[in-house]
């Protein structure tokens, strides 16, 4: 993983400074957010101006003021402050799933794409059956096993994106192997791991730093939803999925703000990913040809 | 083929069950101490007792006949608890399916078909969309429609059909939004690149009337990569559902998996699985076989992915 | 940039009245927002049951120039100049007028897959303006389809009509695309690179079939091709286009032996020769200038020509009468005699 990474930024490094150029507006405002984001999850704990985590029900639903600027939540806790918190497990999670989907997704992809013919037929029709799988199904099945929390919703994500990952690279290192450069190397007696440490991953590279910025965006969001239904971060621990549910009943009250604040930033997190992985897709296809 | 996943699919949901951790007999027992005799009695019912393969064929020529066990915090029948709370589920997804066929892939033939502000405002308001999640949605539409307007209940399912359809328009809404907007899109790509082919410039250029350039040629042609994506669409919808009926207090089995999951109602979470494997395969096929339908170039087995 | 009318050349017995005047064809297409020159005064005549060859490379503009006799450009194509078919100024057609007109003048494309919509059956795509514009039921309008498939070499015609377009080989095909476009008895036919696709063997019968159904339907046929034997073979007159403009015009006979430009004697020179050695066979130096790229007072072919003088790059030349053809060279006097293809 992390010759991967390496790769990466000693590809990128000399376009960098046209990347922020080449963003445009919209993709300059989803980089901001995505930046901001990952530093409270880093920080976010240390710079939260309350504890996240301490009840006092007398305090429940205040609106926001001067100490707590949006307002308290269903326990009378400080919203601001699990926001920032829980941005940790709400954002190093799907880091975490997209991590695993990508070294097994692209793992699978290169076995496939080098090997073609049954190994290939084998994996396409093993990836086939867990498509069947619905990632909020994996996460009931993920949650009976190892118990809720966030270590099964990330199990149950990197089971539910692995397939689609290895499916979309697949496709892509199926092309770069049918170009005659790669038969001409193993005719010149290169030995098939080098091939495809050297040429087949660097190659689909851009694909791959794009298609995991997508996959970044929905795991934010499944990985709430998996929160939300109570099979992931448990509560009282700050995530924004947890949140939601916490203060769903807010709605009822005309309380809406803990709940709404929280949905906001998923929202804003998985639309800047998006946004994002789009213009890197993009990127990829035009370097592509 | 088929049938070969659907076995896998089940040999892998009930070899999850099987590696769950704790004593299912402590389950059974709820935690009361037991006899020898009242625990070999439990096993032999339950064939607790019989090695792993054979555990699954008892469950799965159950599942087959209709038996999937016995809820242990119910203590009721797991397949009628699922006829019972399956309709829920159902009619959700067909309402939401409803509303993504006719909005989504009307919007879409309007945004393709027409140019200037009508095609720009769809194709802005629908990639606002895309971006809502049913959760998120689920809490906006309930503040301002059922809190705020009280046009539409906050909780429950309602009586009668039309009390069924007003407490399940919300959740159906939640659940579709963000698919009506995809589906807009890709209806409204499929329709601008048909109609920018080689055919149908020979159509315009043979004097067909427009209106049948556009239904015999464009829209026909377009319809295969709409029908494909519209029910891939709503093939994941089956399991999301569980969203909108956590957030509206709908009795379906999506809500009833999660509950299930979290109480550790094995039987529960093995049958409401494979129901929903069964579901999201059965809808694929149903794809498959229209798009063998739409396209005769393609025989029926072979979309391309 | 000068509109020369062209004079009538050696016609086919009966012709009165040209059926076809395209005149200062001027077109313009947005590239990235920027609109390009693609055709720069074009401008000739077909008379009916003639056939006028349009040769030249890519890029050249002669695929732009049927489209927009067939008003198929597309959109936001700015076009100038007038395109009368039978009297009738063409862009000021609509409603039954547009219907007529496209009936009349029928349409052959290069690529019969592509231009063949692929999930309706072969007969659909046949009968479709008989019974749609026609009013012709569907039952006789399969009749006639499966007489003309009989007329255009496919025997099985019946058979035919039931299979889809993925089911017949692409020589197939553009008989059954020819055959339709005679179904609606057109006066016009447009052949646009109607055989580039094919394999060499089916092209030539494809060319025999287009020959002989233009003699028996007097068809007038602008055939677009980058083919200057080919266009030789099947058409009286040729027209040779180069950047966006018609730099020759010459009975077809004459083009390969005695050319007035010299593009033209280097488009015949890059072509082998089976008679004589390999080792003549020269390319054409040089890349084909796009109309974009042409300067505005210069002769556009100057760059790459073998006679290049110093006067070419003062003025555009215009398009001149000279020896029963027309040719846009100022050098065209004095070079009179030396483009044949013997001259080396």
């Amino acid at each position: 993983m992390t010759a991967m990474v390496t790769t990466t930024a000693a590809q990128e490094s000399p376009r960098r400074r046209g990347l922020r150029s080449r963003l445009g507006v919209s993709g300059a405002i989803a980089a901001t957010i995505v930046a901001i984001a990952s530093l409270v999850a880093v920080i976010g704990p240390w710079i939260a101006p309350h504890d996240p985590t301490i009840a006092n029900l007398s305090q429940a639903w205040l609106a926001p003021s001067a100490d707590h600027l949006l307002g308290q939540d269903v326990q009378g806790r400080d919203v601001l402050s699990r926001l920032l918190a829980g941005a940790r497990s709400s954002m190093l999670g799907p880091l975490l799933v997209v991590v695993v989907c990508m070294v097994l997704g692209s793992s699978l992809a290169v076995i496939s794409a080098w090997r073609r013919g049954f190994t290939d037929s084998a994996i396409s029709s093993g990836l086939d059956i867990l498509f069947a799988f619905p990632a909020i199904l994996l996460a009931a099945l993920s949650a009976v096993v190892f118990s809720p929390g966030l270590w099964a919703a990330v199990a149950a994500l990197s089971v539910a994106y692995t397939p689609y990952v290895a499916r979309v690279l697949r496709g892509a290192m199926l092309r770069e192997r049918n170009q005659p450069y790669i038969a001409a190397l193993e005719v010149q007696g290169s030995g098939a791991t080098s091939i495809c440490i050297r040429h087949l991953l660097p190659n689909v590279m851009p694909l791959m730093v794009a298609q995991a910025t997508i996959l970044f965006g929905y795991a934010v969001l499944d990985l709430a939803v998996i929160s939300y239904l109570g099979l992931g971060v448990q509560p009282p621990n700050p995530d924004w999925g947890v949140m939601i549910s916490e203060n769903q009943s807010g709605i009822l009250q005309h309380y809406p703000m803990p709940a709404l604040a929280a949905g906001a930033c998923i929202v804003a997190v998985v639309v800047a990913m998006n946004l994002l992985g789009e213009r890197l897709l993009e990127r990829s296809n035009a370097s592509g040809r | 083929m088929l049938v070969a996943s659907l076995l896998v699919a089940s040999f892998l949901i009930f070899a999850a069950m099987y590696a769950a951790p704790g004593n299912p007999l402590a389950a059974l027992s709820g935690g009361r101490s037991l006899s020898p005799e009242a625990q070999a009695a439990l096993e032999q019912r339950y064939h607790l007792d019989q090695p792993f393969f054979k555990q699954y064929w008892y469950w799965l020529s159950g599942a087959v006949h209709g038996d999937l066990g016995i809820s242990i915090t119910l203590k009721q029948d797991v397949s009628s608890l699922i006829a019972q709370r399956a309709w829920i589920t159902m009619s959700l997804v067909l309402y939401a399916s409803i509303l993504i066929v006719l909005i989504g892939v009307g919007l879409g033939i309007v945004a393709g078909l027409k140019s200037g502000w009508l095609d720009t405002s769809i194709l802005v308001v629908s990639s606002f969309c895309a971006a809502i999640p049913a959760f998120v949605a689920a809490i906006v539409l309930a503040l301002v429609f059922a809190v705020t307007l009280g046009w539409f209940p906050t909780m429950g399912t309602g009586e009668g059909f039309f009390g069924n359809l007003r407490a399940l328009t919300l959740p159906a809404i939640s659940l579709a939004i963000s698919a009506i907007a995809i589906v807009a899109r890709v209806t409204r790509a499929a329709i601008r690149e048909e109609a920018g082919k080689e055919h149908v410039q020979t159509a315009v250029s043979r004097g067909i009337p427009r209106h049948f350039v556009i239904t015999r040629h464009v829209l026909r042609n377009a319809s295969i990569p709409i029908t494909t994506v519209t029910g891939i669409t709503i093939a994941s919808l089956i399991a999301g559902s569980a969203v909108v009926e956590q957030a509206f207090g709908l009795n379906g089995l999506g809500q009833w998996l999660v509950r299930a999951a979290a109480s550790k109602d094995l039987a529960v979470v093995q049958g409401i699985s494979l129901l929903l494997v069964i579901a999201f395969v059965v809808v694929n096929v149903v794809v498959d076989i229209l798009y063998a339908v739409l396209d005769p170039r393609v025989t029926l087995g072979q979309r391309a992915s | 940039m000068t509109a020369t009318t062209i004079e009538t050349q050696p016609q086919p017995a009966g012709a009165g009245s040209p059926l076809l005047e395209v005149d200062s064809l001027a077109l313009q297409l947005p590239v990235d927002g920027e609109y390009r020159p693609i055709l720069r005064g074009v401008s000739f005549t077909l008379a009916a049951g003639e056939a006028l060859g349009l040769v030249g490379e890519s890029g050249s503009g002669k695929s732009m120039t049927v489209r927009a006799i067939d008003r198929i450009l597309p959109p936001r194509a700015r076009l100038e100049g007038t395109i009368r078919f039978d009297g009738q100024t063409v862009a000021d057609l609509s409603g039954a007028a547009l219907k007529k007109y496209r009936g009349e003048v029928a349409m052959v494309f290069q690529d019969p897959r592509a231009h063949i919509n692929p999930v309706r059956r072969v007969g659909d795509f046949m009968t479709e303006v008989l019974r749609t514009n026609l009013g012709v039921k569907p039952k006789a309008a399969a009749e006639r389809a499966v007489e003309m498939l009989a007329r255009v070499g496919i025997p099985d015609g019946a058979r035919r009509l039931d299979q889809y377009p993925h089911e017949l080989s692409g020589g197939l095909l553009q008989r059954v695309m020819i055959a339709s476009a005679l179904l609606t008895e057109p006066r016009l036919l447009l052949a646009d690179e109607p055989t580039t696709a094919l394999d060499v063997t089916t092209q030539a019968e494809i060319m025999a079939i287009l020959d002989d159904l233009r003699r028996d339907f007097q068809l007038a046929v602008l055939f677009i091709t980058h083919d200057l034997d080919l266009a030789s073979a099947v058409c009286n007159r040729t027209a040779v286009m180069y950047a966006g403009e018609i730099v020759e015009v010459r009975q077809s006979s004459l083009l390969h032996t005695d050319p007035l430009h010299p593009y033209t004697s280097a488009l015949g020179a890059a072509r082998p020769d089976i008679s004589e050695s390999a080792h003549r066979l020269q390319a054409i130096a040089g890349r084909p200038l796009s109309a974009l790229e042409a300067p505005p007072d210069a002769c556009a072919f100057a760059a790459r020509c073998q006679h290049h003088e110093d006067v070419c790059d003062s003025s555009h030349p215009d398009l001149v009468a000279i020896d029963g053809g027309l040719t846009r060279c100022v050098r065209a006097d004095d070079l009179r005699g030396r483009l044949g293809v013997s001259h080396d």
